[in-house]
Protein backbone atom coordinates (compact mmCIF):
# COMPACT_ATOMS: atom_id res chain seq x y z
CA UNK A 1 0.00 0.00 0.00
CA UNK A 2 1.61 3.66 -1.21
CA UNK A 3 2.21 6.29 1.37
CA UNK A 4 -0.56 8.33 -0.49
CA UNK A 5 -3.50 5.34 0.30
CA UNK A 6 -2.18 4.81 4.17
CA UNK A 7 -2.83 8.46 4.47
CA UNK A 8 -6.22 8.21 2.39
CA UNK A 9 -7.84 5.28 4.93
CA UNK A 10 -6.49 6.58 8.00
CA UNK A 11 -8.43 9.90 6.98
CA UNK A 12 -11.68 8.37 6.41
CA UNK A 13 -11.39 6.27 9.33
CA UNK A 14 -10.97 9.42 11.46
CA UNK A 15 -14.12 11.51 9.36
CA UNK A 16 -16.34 8.53 9.22
CA UNK A 17 -16.16 6.43 12.15
CA UNK A 18 -14.25 8.45 14.47
CA UNK A 19 -17.06 11.24 13.26
CA UNK A 20 -13.69 13.83 13.55
CA UNK A 21 -14.42 17.22 11.20
CA UNK A 22 -12.37 17.07 8.29
CA UNK A 23 -11.67 20.26 8.50
CA UNK A 24 -9.03 19.59 11.53
CA UNK A 25 -7.20 16.86 9.96
CA UNK A 26 -4.07 17.59 8.78
CA UNK A 27 -0.53 15.81 9.28
CA UNK A 28 0.28 19.00 11.65
CA UNK A 29 -2.95 17.88 14.16
CA UNK A 30 -2.17 16.42 17.58
CA UNK A 31 -3.71 13.24 17.91
CA UNK A 32 -5.05 13.54 21.66
CA UNK A 33 -4.98 17.21 21.95
CA UNK A 34 -6.33 18.57 18.84
CA UNK A 35 -8.60 15.47 17.72
CA UNK A 36 -9.66 14.23 20.58
CA UNK A 37 -8.64 10.80 20.32
CA UNK A 38 -8.74 9.30 23.66
CA UNK A 39 -6.56 5.82 25.44
CA UNK A 40 -10.13 3.90 24.46
CA UNK A 41 -9.91 5.21 21.14
CA UNK A 42 -6.23 3.98 20.36
CA UNK A 43 -7.55 0.61 20.77
CA UNK A 44 -10.35 0.89 17.93
CA UNK A 45 -7.69 2.59 16.08
CA UNK A 46 -5.44 -0.83 16.48
CA UNK A 47 -8.47 -3.18 15.40
CA UNK A 48 -8.76 -0.70 12.51
CA UNK A 49 -5.29 -1.06 11.39
CA UNK A 50 -5.67 -5.03 11.47
CA UNK A 51 -8.45 -5.15 9.73
CA UNK A 52 -7.46 -2.31 7.12
CA UNK A 53 -3.98 -3.18 6.44
CA UNK A 54 -3.00 -6.25 8.07
CA UNK A 55 -0.48 -4.78 10.58
CA UNK A 56 -0.15 -5.91 14.15
CA UNK A 57 0.18 -2.94 16.55
CA UNK A 58 -0.13 -2.60 20.37
CA UNK A 59 -1.21 -0.10 22.27
CA UNK A 60 2.22 0.80 22.94
CA UNK A 61 3.34 1.62 19.85
CA UNK A 62 1.53 5.00 19.73
CA UNK A 63 3.98 6.31 22.54
CA UNK A 64 5.95 8.18 20.30
CA UNK A 65 2.65 9.38 18.10
CA UNK A 66 1.99 13.19 18.61
CA UNK A 67 0.75 14.04 15.43
CA UNK A 68 -0.97 12.67 12.49
CA UNK A 69 1.99 12.60 10.59
CA UNK A 70 3.41 10.50 13.46
CA UNK A 71 0.54 8.01 12.74
CA UNK A 72 1.08 7.61 9.31
CA UNK A 73 4.93 7.15 9.49
CA UNK A 74 4.71 4.57 11.93
CA UNK A 75 1.68 2.57 9.55
CA UNK A 76 4.15 2.91 6.73
CA UNK A 77 6.90 1.52 8.84
CA UNK A 78 4.97 -1.27 10.28
CA UNK A 79 3.63 -2.68 7.15
CA UNK A 80 6.88 -2.42 4.90
CA UNK B 1 -41.64 10.94 54.58
CA UNK B 2 -41.39 12.03 51.22
CA UNK B 3 -44.97 11.08 48.80
CA UNK B 4 -42.81 9.22 45.50
CA UNK B 5 -44.54 10.39 42.05
CA UNK B 6 -44.25 8.89 38.26
CA UNK B 7 -43.40 12.27 36.47
CA UNK B 8 -42.22 10.48 32.93
CA UNK B 9 -42.53 7.01 31.28
CA UNK B 10 -40.93 5.67 27.73
CA UNK B 11 -41.00 2.14 26.62
CA UNK B 12 -39.77 0.68 23.31
CA UNK B 13 -41.40 -3.22 23.12
CA UNK B 14 -42.66 -5.72 21.13
CA UNK B 15 -46.42 -4.13 20.99
CA UNK B 16 -45.04 -0.77 20.05
CA UNK B 17 -42.35 1.85 20.22
CA UNK B 18 -43.18 4.51 22.17
CA UNK B 19 -46.53 5.01 24.74
CA UNK B 20 -48.98 5.83 21.85
CA UNK B 21 -48.07 2.91 20.36
CA UNK B 22 -48.32 0.90 22.72
CA UNK B 23 -51.61 2.44 24.05
CA UNK B 24 -53.14 1.30 21.15
CA UNK B 25 -52.10 -2.44 21.16
CA UNK B 26 -53.12 -2.35 24.42
CA UNK B 27 -56.30 -1.76 23.85
CA UNK B 28 -56.31 -3.59 20.98
CA UNK B 29 -54.98 -6.70 22.55
CA UNK B 30 -52.98 -6.91 19.93
CA UNK B 31 -50.19 -9.89 19.94
CA UNK B 32 -46.13 -9.14 19.54
CA UNK B 33 -45.20 -12.40 19.05
CA UNK B 34 -43.20 -14.09 15.95
CA UNK B 35 -41.41 -17.25 15.02
CA UNK B 36 -37.92 -16.71 14.52
CA UNK B 37 -36.29 -18.84 12.24
CA UNK B 38 -33.07 -18.22 13.02
CA UNK B 39 -33.34 -20.11 16.42
CA UNK B 40 -34.20 -23.26 14.61
CA UNK B 41 -30.77 -24.35 13.26
CA UNK B 42 -29.65 -23.17 16.83
CA UNK B 43 -31.33 -25.95 18.08
CA UNK B 44 -34.00 -24.59 19.86
CA UNK B 45 -36.85 -26.78 21.06
CA UNK B 46 -39.22 -23.03 21.09
CA UNK B 47 -38.72 -20.12 18.32
CA UNK B 48 -41.42 -18.43 19.29
CA UNK B 49 -40.00 -15.01 20.46
CA UNK B 50 -41.31 -10.97 21.19
CA UNK B 51 -39.30 -9.39 18.67
CA UNK B 52 -38.26 -5.30 18.30
CA UNK B 53 -36.61 -3.23 15.31
CA UNK B 54 -32.76 -3.18 16.21
CA UNK B 55 -32.51 0.30 16.64
CA UNK B 56 -30.33 2.67 14.65
CA UNK B 57 -28.38 5.44 17.27
CA UNK B 58 -26.58 6.97 14.76
CA UNK B 59 -28.38 10.41 14.47
CA UNK B 60 -28.75 9.97 18.30
CA UNK B 61 -25.35 9.78 20.04
CA UNK B 62 -21.56 10.05 19.44
CA UNK B 63 -19.86 6.57 17.96
CA UNK B 64 -17.97 6.83 21.53
CA UNK B 65 -21.52 6.35 23.26
CA UNK B 66 -22.99 3.97 20.68
CA UNK B 67 -19.90 1.34 20.82
CA UNK B 68 -20.41 0.70 24.17
CA UNK B 69 -23.92 0.13 23.91
CA UNK B 70 -25.32 -3.33 23.64
CA UNK B 71 -28.77 -4.50 22.31
CA UNK B 72 -30.56 -4.11 25.84
CA UNK B 73 -28.38 -0.88 26.37
CA UNK B 74 -30.12 0.57 23.10
CA UNK B 75 -33.70 -0.27 23.79
CA UNK B 76 -32.96 0.95 27.58
CA UNK B 77 -31.89 4.35 26.05
CA UNK B 78 -34.17 4.79 23.51
CA UNK B 79 -36.92 4.11 26.52
CA UNK B 80 -35.35 6.67 28.49
CA UNK B 81 -35.33 9.21 25.98
CA UNK B 82 -38.85 9.33 25.77
CA UNK B 83 -39.28 9.07 29.75
CA UNK B 84 -37.04 12.31 30.06
CA UNK B 85 -38.92 13.89 27.19
CA UNK B 86 -42.18 13.15 28.88
CA UNK B 87 -40.99 13.79 32.22
CA UNK B 88 -39.80 17.59 31.14
CA UNK B 89 -36.33 16.80 32.15
CA UNK B 90 -33.66 18.40 30.38
CA UNK B 91 -30.23 17.89 30.17
CA UNK B 92 -29.14 21.20 32.22
CA UNK B 93 -31.59 19.88 34.94
CA UNK B 94 -29.80 16.88 34.83
CA UNK B 95 -26.69 19.15 35.15
CA UNK B 96 -27.51 21.21 37.45
CA UNK B 97 -29.66 18.15 39.97
CA UNK B 98 -28.60 14.80 41.50
CA UNK B 99 -30.70 12.37 39.67
CA UNK B 100 -29.96 9.05 39.98
CA UNK B 101 -30.24 5.86 37.86
CA UNK B 102 -31.38 2.37 39.40
CA UNK B 103 -32.56 0.01 36.37
CA UNK B 104 -32.80 -3.89 35.83
CA UNK B 105 -30.72 -6.21 33.67
CA UNK B 106 -29.51 -9.74 34.33
CA UNK B 107 -28.31 -10.64 31.15
CA UNK B 108 -25.60 -9.20 28.20
CA UNK B 109 -25.28 -12.89 26.58
CA UNK B 110 -24.73 -11.71 23.14
CA UNK B 111 -22.13 -9.29 23.96
CA UNK B 112 -20.40 -11.62 25.97
CA UNK B 113 -20.42 -14.11 23.06
CA UNK B 114 -19.57 -12.01 20.62
CA UNK B 115 -16.41 -10.72 22.53
CA UNK B 116 -15.39 -13.78 23.83
CA UNK B 117 -15.61 -15.45 20.03
CA UNK B 118 -13.82 -12.91 18.65
CA UNK B 119 -10.91 -13.56 21.12
CA UNK B 120 -10.75 -17.13 20.45
CA UNK B 121 -10.48 -16.37 16.35
CA UNK B 122 -7.96 -13.75 16.92
CA UNK B 123 -6.07 -14.59 20.01
CA UNK B 124 -5.38 -11.54 20.77
CA UNK B 125 -7.85 -9.24 23.42
CA UNK B 126 -6.79 -5.92 22.02
CA UNK B 127 -9.14 -6.97 18.94
CA UNK B 128 -12.04 -7.30 20.45
CA UNK B 129 -12.51 -3.17 20.58
CA UNK B 130 -12.79 -0.68 23.20
CA UNK B 131 -16.83 -0.90 23.42
CA UNK B 132 -16.72 -5.04 24.25
CA UNK B 133 -15.96 -4.44 28.24
CA UNK B 134 -19.08 -2.03 28.47
CA UNK B 135 -21.27 -3.99 26.44
CA UNK B 136 -20.88 -6.96 28.73
CA UNK B 137 -21.06 -6.22 31.83
CA UNK B 138 -24.85 -6.73 34.04
CA UNK B 139 -24.16 -3.00 34.85
CA UNK B 140 -23.71 -2.49 31.10
CA UNK B 141 -27.07 -0.26 31.08
CA UNK B 142 -26.59 2.00 34.31
CA UNK B 143 -23.03 2.68 33.43
CA UNK B 144 -24.05 3.95 29.70
CA UNK B 145 -26.87 6.22 30.78
CA UNK B 146 -25.00 7.70 33.70
CA UNK B 147 -22.27 8.51 31.48
CA UNK B 148 -24.26 9.64 28.46
CA UNK B 149 -27.06 11.58 31.02
CA UNK B 150 -24.15 12.95 33.14
CA UNK B 151 -26.17 11.22 35.86
CA UNK B 152 -24.83 12.61 39.14
CA UNK B 153 -26.74 10.75 41.76
CA UNK B 154 -27.40 6.77 42.97
CA UNK B 155 -25.92 4.24 40.04
CA UNK B 156 -26.70 0.80 40.07
CA UNK B 157 -27.96 -2.26 38.18
CA UNK B 158 -30.26 -4.06 40.00
CA UNK B 159 -30.60 -8.17 39.29
CA UNK B 160 -33.31 -9.83 40.37
CA UNK B 161 -34.42 -12.00 37.06
CA UNK B 162 -37.82 -11.40 35.87
CA UNK B 163 -38.36 -9.26 39.09
CA UNK B 164 -35.26 -6.83 38.32
CA UNK B 165 -37.60 -4.08 36.23
CA UNK B 166 -40.22 -4.05 39.50
CA UNK B 167 -37.26 -4.06 42.23
CA UNK B 168 -36.11 -1.53 40.66
CA UNK B 169 -38.84 0.44 40.75
CA UNK B 170 -39.58 -0.66 44.73
CA UNK B 171 -35.66 0.10 45.34
CA UNK B 172 -36.10 3.77 43.91
CA UNK B 173 -39.36 4.40 46.07
CA UNK B 174 -37.44 3.37 49.28
CA UNK B 175 -34.87 6.07 48.48
CA UNK B 176 -36.99 8.79 47.26
CA UNK B 177 -39.36 8.38 50.21
CA UNK B 178 -36.52 8.07 52.68
CA UNK B 179 -34.93 11.56 51.50
CA UNK B 180 -31.73 10.09 50.22
CA UNK B 181 -32.55 11.49 46.35
CA UNK B 182 -35.01 13.34 44.61
CA UNK B 183 -35.61 11.96 41.77
CA UNK B 184 -34.02 8.44 39.83
CA UNK B 185 -34.49 7.10 36.29
CA UNK B 186 -35.60 3.31 36.74
CA UNK B 187 -37.14 0.66 34.84
CA UNK B 188 -35.88 -2.73 33.10
CA UNK B 189 -34.59 -3.62 30.04
CA UNK B 190 -33.82 -7.26 27.75
CA UNK B 191 -32.27 -8.22 25.11
CA UNK B 192 -34.21 -10.36 22.11
CA UNK B 193 -31.81 -12.60 20.15
CA UNK B 194 -30.51 -16.58 20.04
CA UNK B 195 -28.01 -16.37 22.19
CA UNK B 196 -29.34 -15.41 25.34
CA UNK B 197 -32.95 -17.12 25.89
CA UNK B 198 -31.10 -20.67 25.04
CA UNK B 199 -30.64 -21.73 28.45
CA UNK B 200 -33.85 -20.63 29.10
CA UNK B 201 -35.39 -22.78 26.49
CA UNK B 202 -33.18 -25.57 27.63
CA UNK B 203 -35.26 -26.23 30.73
CA UNK B 204 -38.37 -26.83 27.84
CA UNK B 205 -40.69 -24.20 30.08
CA UNK B 206 -41.54 -22.12 26.73
CA UNK B 207 -44.46 -22.64 24.69
CA UNK B 208 -44.25 -24.98 21.57
CA UNK B 209 -47.80 -23.57 20.52
CA UNK B 210 -46.68 -22.51 16.84
CA UNK B 211 -49.56 -22.69 14.88
CA UNK B 212 -50.37 -18.81 15.19
CA UNK B 213 -47.51 -17.33 17.49
CA UNK B 214 -49.96 -14.36 18.25
CA UNK B 215 -51.93 -17.20 20.50
CA UNK B 216 -48.84 -19.16 21.84
CA UNK B 217 -48.91 -17.15 24.96
CA UNK B 218 -52.23 -18.29 26.72
CA UNK B 219 -51.74 -16.81 30.69
CA UNK B 220 -54.49 -18.46 32.78
CA UNK B 221 -55.51 -20.63 29.95
CA UNK B 222 -56.36 -24.48 30.93
CA UNK B 223 -54.42 -25.26 27.25
CA UNK B 224 -51.36 -23.22 28.24
CA UNK B 225 -47.97 -24.85 27.84
CA UNK B 226 -45.41 -22.34 28.56
CA UNK B 227 -44.32 -18.75 28.02
CA UNK B 228 -42.81 -16.88 25.51
CA UNK B 229 -39.84 -14.95 25.97
CA UNK B 230 -39.37 -10.81 24.80
CA UNK B 231 -37.68 -7.98 25.14
CA UNK B 232 -37.18 -4.40 24.99
CA UNK B 233 -36.89 -1.66 26.96
CA UNK B 234 -39.07 -0.19 30.09
CA UNK B 235 -38.28 3.41 31.96
CA UNK B 236 -39.70 5.44 34.88
CA UNK B 237 -38.87 8.55 36.19
CA UNK B 238 -39.35 8.20 39.75
CA UNK B 239 -39.50 11.38 41.54
CA UNK B 240 -40.66 12.96 45.04
CA UNK B 241 -44.15 15.08 45.30
CA UNK B 242 -42.78 17.64 46.13
CA UNK B 243 -39.37 17.88 43.47
CA UNK B 244 -42.38 17.39 40.82
CA UNK B 245 -44.18 20.24 42.04
CA UNK B 246 -41.75 22.60 42.47
CA UNK B 247 -39.88 21.90 38.56
CA UNK B 248 -44.15 21.81 37.91
CA UNK B 249 -43.75 18.41 36.43
CA UNK B 250 -46.30 16.48 35.21
CA UNK B 251 -47.65 13.82 38.13
CA UNK B 252 -49.31 10.40 36.31
CA UNK B 253 -49.94 8.28 39.73
CA UNK B 254 -47.78 7.74 42.87
CA UNK B 255 -46.31 4.78 44.36
CA UNK B 256 -47.74 4.18 47.73
CA UNK B 257 -46.87 0.35 48.30
CA UNK B 258 -43.85 -2.18 47.68
CA UNK B 259 -44.10 -5.51 48.81
CA UNK B 260 -41.03 -7.95 48.65
CA UNK B 261 -40.47 -11.56 49.83
CA UNK B 262 -38.39 -14.54 48.76
CA UNK B 263 -39.76 -17.80 48.91
CA UNK B 264 -37.47 -20.02 50.60
CA UNK B 265 -37.91 -22.97 48.54
CA UNK B 266 -36.97 -24.11 44.89
CA UNK B 267 -34.74 -22.36 42.26
CA UNK B 268 -37.66 -22.29 39.50
CA UNK B 269 -40.47 -23.24 40.83
CA UNK B 270 -42.85 -20.79 42.22
CA UNK B 271 -44.78 -21.16 45.14
CA UNK B 272 -47.77 -19.76 46.91
CA UNK B 273 -46.71 -18.28 49.42
CA UNK B 274 -43.95 -15.84 48.96
CA UNK B 275 -45.97 -13.92 45.98
CA UNK B 276 -49.07 -13.69 48.90
CA UNK B 277 -46.35 -12.34 51.59
CA UNK B 278 -45.15 -9.84 49.30
CA UNK B 279 -49.05 -8.38 48.38
CA UNK B 280 -50.04 -8.19 51.66
CA UNK B 281 -46.85 -6.42 52.45
CA UNK B 282 -47.28 -4.01 49.89
CA UNK B 283 -51.32 -3.40 51.03
CA UNK B 284 -50.41 -3.10 54.34
CA UNK B 285 -47.63 -0.59 53.66
CA UNK B 286 -50.35 1.36 51.04
CA UNK B 287 -52.57 1.07 54.20
CA UNK B 288 -55.61 -0.21 52.15
CA UNK B 289 -58.26 -2.74 52.01
CA UNK B 290 -57.81 -5.13 49.23
CA UNK B 291 -61.42 -3.83 47.95
CA UNK B 292 -59.56 -0.60 47.24
CA UNK B 293 -57.22 -2.24 44.68
CA UNK B 294 -59.03 -1.99 41.33
CA UNK B 295 -56.53 -4.15 38.96
CA UNK B 296 -53.95 -6.51 39.01
CA UNK B 297 -51.25 -6.60 36.21
CA UNK B 298 -50.42 -10.72 37.24
CA UNK B 299 -47.21 -12.10 36.66
CA UNK B 300 -48.81 -14.80 34.81
CA UNK B 301 -46.22 -15.70 32.11
CA UNK B 302 -48.11 -18.92 30.85
CA UNK B 303 -46.47 -21.63 32.59
CA UNK B 304 -48.90 -24.20 33.95
CA UNK B 305 -47.37 -24.15 37.73
CA UNK B 306 -46.48 -20.47 37.96
CA UNK B 307 -49.84 -19.21 36.56
CA UNK B 308 -51.85 -21.83 39.16
CA UNK B 309 -49.65 -20.72 42.29
CA UNK B 310 -50.43 -16.83 41.23
CA UNK B 311 -53.87 -17.60 41.22
CA UNK B 312 -53.49 -19.03 44.07
CA UNK B 313 -51.79 -16.23 46.02
CA UNK B 314 -54.42 -13.82 44.53
CA UNK B 315 -57.17 -15.78 45.43
CA UNK B 316 -55.45 -16.19 49.03
CA UNK B 317 -55.45 -12.44 49.12
CA UNK B 318 -57.98 -11.01 47.87
CA UNK B 319 -60.88 -13.81 48.23
CA UNK B 320 -64.42 -13.70 45.90
CA UNK B 321 -65.12 -10.74 44.35
CA UNK B 322 -61.52 -10.08 43.99
CA UNK B 323 -59.78 -7.05 41.60
CA UNK B 324 -59.94 -7.39 37.74
CA UNK B 325 -57.08 -9.29 36.34
CA UNK B 326 -55.05 -9.83 33.29
CA UNK B 327 -51.49 -10.63 32.13
CA UNK B 328 -50.41 -8.56 29.52
CA UNK B 329 -47.59 -11.04 28.95
CA UNK B 330 -50.34 -12.67 26.93
CA UNK B 331 -49.66 -9.84 23.91
CA UNK B 332 -46.34 -9.13 24.76
CA UNK B 333 -44.94 -12.23 25.97
CA UNK B 334 -42.53 -12.55 29.07
CA UNK B 335 -39.99 -9.40 28.73
CA UNK B 336 -38.15 -10.87 31.55
CA UNK B 337 -35.64 -8.34 33.78
CA UNK B 338 -37.89 -5.74 31.71
CA UNK B 339 -41.21 -7.10 32.48
CA UNK B 340 -41.60 -5.46 36.41
CA UNK B 341 -41.15 -2.13 34.75
CA UNK B 342 -42.94 -2.70 31.22
CA UNK B 343 -45.92 -3.76 32.85
CA UNK B 344 -46.06 -1.08 35.78
CA UNK B 345 -45.99 1.39 32.59
CA UNK B 346 -48.95 -1.02 30.44
CA UNK B 347 -50.97 -0.56 33.57
CA UNK B 348 -50.61 3.38 34.62
CA UNK B 349 -51.12 3.65 30.39
CA UNK B 350 -54.60 1.36 31.16
CA UNK B 351 -55.14 3.70 34.17
CA UNK B 352 -54.94 6.93 32.41
CA UNK B 353 -57.05 5.69 29.87
CA UNK B 354 -59.85 4.58 31.41
CA UNK B 355 -59.55 1.18 30.29
CA UNK B 356 -58.28 -2.73 31.57
CA UNK B 357 -56.26 -4.42 28.65
CA UNK B 358 -57.38 -7.85 27.83
CA UNK B 359 -55.47 -11.42 29.01
CA UNK B 360 -55.79 -12.28 25.35
CA UNK B 361 -55.84 -15.59 24.49
CA UNK B 362 -57.86 -16.60 27.41
CA UNK B 363 -60.92 -19.39 26.36
CA UNK B 364 -61.04 -21.97 29.05
CA UNK B 365 -59.64 -21.01 32.61
CA UNK B 366 -59.04 -24.00 35.14
CA UNK B 367 -59.68 -24.90 38.94
CA UNK B 368 -57.73 -21.94 40.08
CA UNK B 369 -57.94 -19.41 37.02
CA UNK B 370 -61.64 -19.87 37.53
CA UNK B 371 -61.48 -18.27 40.95
CA UNK B 372 -60.30 -15.03 39.45
CA UNK B 373 -62.33 -12.02 37.70
CA UNK B 374 -60.29 -12.26 34.61
CA UNK B 375 -60.13 -9.54 31.90
CA UNK B 376 -60.77 -11.31 28.50
CA UNK B 377 -61.51 -8.50 26.51
CA UNK B 378 -60.67 -4.54 26.62
CA UNK B 379 -62.76 -3.17 29.10
CA UNK B 380 -63.68 0.29 29.46
CA UNK B 381 -62.92 1.17 33.30
CA UNK B 382 -62.65 4.44 35.02
CA UNK B 383 -60.35 2.87 38.38
CA UNK B 384 -57.51 4.32 40.38
CA UNK B 385 -55.71 1.93 42.10
CA UNK B 386 -53.56 -1.17 40.65
CA UNK B 387 -51.12 -3.63 41.84
CA UNK B 388 -48.49 -5.03 39.88
CA UNK B 389 -47.28 -8.94 40.65
CA UNK B 390 -43.34 -9.85 39.26
CA UNK B 391 -41.78 -12.81 40.70
CA UNK B 392 -38.06 -14.36 39.49
CA UNK B 393 -35.84 -17.69 39.98
CA UNK B 394 -34.50 -18.43 43.49
CA UNK B 395 -38.25 -16.84 44.89
CA UNK B 396 -37.45 -13.23 44.53
CA UNK B 397 -41.17 -11.70 44.35
CA UNK B 398 -42.05 -7.84 44.28
CA UNK B 399 -45.92 -5.90 44.34
CA UNK B 400 -45.55 -2.29 43.70
CA UNK B 401 -49.11 -0.85 44.43
CA UNK B 402 -49.70 2.38 42.42
CA UNK B 403 -52.53 5.18 42.32
CA UNK B 404 -53.93 7.30 39.74
CA UNK B 405 -52.43 11.16 40.68
CA UNK B 406 -52.75 13.74 37.54
CA UNK B 407 -51.54 17.13 38.11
Amino acid sequence: MSKNEIIENINKLLVEDFEIDSDIISPNAKIVEELGIDSLDFVDIVVFIEEEFNVKLGTDDFKNVVTLQDFYDLIEKKSK
Amino acid sequence: MNRVVITGMGIYSCIGKNIQEVKKSLYEGKSGIIFDEKRVPFGYRSCLTGMVDKPDLKTHLSRRQRISLGDEGSYAYLATCEALKNAKISQEFLDENEVGIIYGNDSTAKSVIESVDKIREKKDTTLVGSGAIFKGMNSTITMNLSTIYRLKGINFTLSAACASGSHSIGMSYQLIKSGLQDCIICGGAQEINELAMGTFDGLGVFSVDTKDPSKASKPFDKRRDGLVPSGGGATLVLESYESAIKRRAPILGEIIGYGFSSNAAHISTPNVDGPSRAMKKAIKQANLNTSDISYINAHATSTPVGDSNEAKAIFEVFGNNGPYVSSTKSMTGHECWMAGASEVIYSMIMVLNDFIAPNINLKYTDEDSSKLNLVKTTLNKNFDVFLSNSFGFGGTNSALIIKKLIS
